[in-house]
This record gives C-alpha cells, structure tokens and sequence, in this order.
C-alpha cells in the first residue's frame, strides 16, 4: 500500500528513550485528500497498539481529517506538496500527540472565527466547524510558522 | 469505506449508512442524494451501522435538513454514541431530528 514516491508515503520508526516510554512514528506523504485513507490508517495503526478507546480513537481521526484534508485543499494550491505527520505515544499517562509539519503558505488554522453553533439549521453554515471540532475534542492544540513551515500540534490524553 | 442502501416506501425515503462519512465518502452520499430527494416527504438515515463521521458527513446531513425543511421531515435513527458525542459538540444535535 506504501509507495516510496513523493505522493506515496515513508515512514520512519523510531523510539525515544527519555525517563517514560515514548514512541515516535513519522508519515511523509503527498497533501492529496486520495492520500486521506493511508494517513488515517497510519494514525489507527499506531492508536490501536497504543490502546486508545474508541471514542478517543474518533475524535483524533476526525481531528487528523480536518487538519490533513485542510492541508491538501489550501497549503499548496494549486501547486503540490508534502506533508509530514509525527506521531508521539506515551504511556503512563497515556498520551497521544500528533503534529502537522507542510511547507505550503502561512496558515494558523486557530486564529479561524469560531462558527456560532446555536443557530437554526437555514442559518447555520460548516464553514470554520472542523478546526472547531478539533479545538473542542482535543486536550490541548497549538501553531507555529518556523523555518517556513507551519507546524500544528494535537495532544490527547488516552 | 461508505456502503449506501436506499429503500423507498411510497413518499418516503430510507438511506442506511454503514461504514465511514468522511472527506472521501461524502461527494457520494451527496450525489445519490441529489438524484433522490424529488417527491420525497419523509427521509430516514439509519446510522446503525455508521461508524464515523467528519465535517464532511456534517455538510451533507445539513444540507439535506435544509432541503427537507422546504418538502418534508428529516429524521436520523440509531445513532451511536461516539457519533452522538460529534452532534452535540457541533450544535447538530439540536437542528437534527434523532430517535
């Protein structure tokens, strides 16, 4: 399923060892919303040897959608690029980080307006209501441009 | 990933979701939908088997309550828990009809 080409992904295995158990796995791979399915089996993968519950293991699958899918359609358009995904678990607490790195036009998803989830349905609008999910579900959510890259990172305590 | 059955009865529509509603599925359930909802007065999503959904899946079921509140009723049964937890963060639990 894996290819080694830009628009495929590469994956990096690796293990950290500082004080508590940390693994860290990285995906590289084309910001293409076809690539949705391989980043988000990459994800599950690596959730399911960490032991995440079900409904943890949803929420981060509907945040790595949003955040991936936000990359594909606006980062590079109508050029194309890659993403990296880095995957950090941490036992003891259980812990899941993930970030976003992409070298596509500045972008900081947060700074967003929050969309106004108590209007009707002829009023409301789903503009802006992915990255909300995302704040809403996850313990904690940050961005930074460095190095010409946009790097957002979601943690979330399993 | 999104297996898509449609029963209909009369004026009314049943669609039962099974698997995933996500950024690749949703154009599809879209689609069927646009060449569907003509005539139809009451139209039924049976999510027992929908495991998933993103904003994507949101956009869709939006849009069909829109369109439903002109011609009809729009009613979502059996939804799980984990998906239940999406539409009350999102505010969608309050503009859907769910049993």
């Amino acid at each position: 399923m894996r290819r080694d080409s830009v628009l495929g992904g590469m994956i990096f295995n690796g293990r950290i060892s500082c004080g508590k158990e940390k693994h860290v796995k990285e995906l590289v791979i084309g910001a293409r919303t076809e690539n949705l399915d391989q980043v988000i089996a990459f994800v599950d993968e690596n959730l399911e040897e960490a032991d995440c519950s079900m409904k943890a293991q949803m929420q981060i699958d509907v945040a790595v959608e949003e955040i991936f899918v936000n990359i594909a359609q606006y980062a590079y358009t109508p050029a194309e690029g890659e993403a990296v995904i880095r995957l950090d678990t941490e036992k003891n607490p259980g812990a899941v980080t993930i970030t976003f790195i992409d070298s596509g036009v500045p972008f900081n998803p947060l700074a967003v307006a929050e969309p106004d989830v108590t209007l009707s349905a002829k009023d409301r609008k789903v503009g802006g209501l992915g990255i909300f999910m995302v704040k809403r579900s996850m313990d904690d959510v940050s961005y930074e441009y460095a190095d010409n890259k946009n790097i957002l990172t979601i943690k979330k305590n399993i | 990933m999104l297996k898509i059955e449609q029963k209909a009865n009369g004026s009314e529509l049943t669609f039962a979701l099974e698997g995933r509603l996500d950024t690749t599925t949703a154009p599809q359930l879209e689609n069927e939908l646009r060449k569907s909802l003509s005539g139809v007065e009451s139209l039924i999503f049976e999510f027992e088997a929908l495991e998933y959904i993103s904003s994507a899946g949101l956009r869709v079921l939006l849009s069909s309550q829109k369109q439903m509140n002109k011609q009809g009723e729009m009613v979502i049964r059996n939804v799980r828990p984990e998906i239940m937890e999406i539409f009350d963060v999102t505010g969608f639990s309050d503009i859907l009809t769910i049993e």
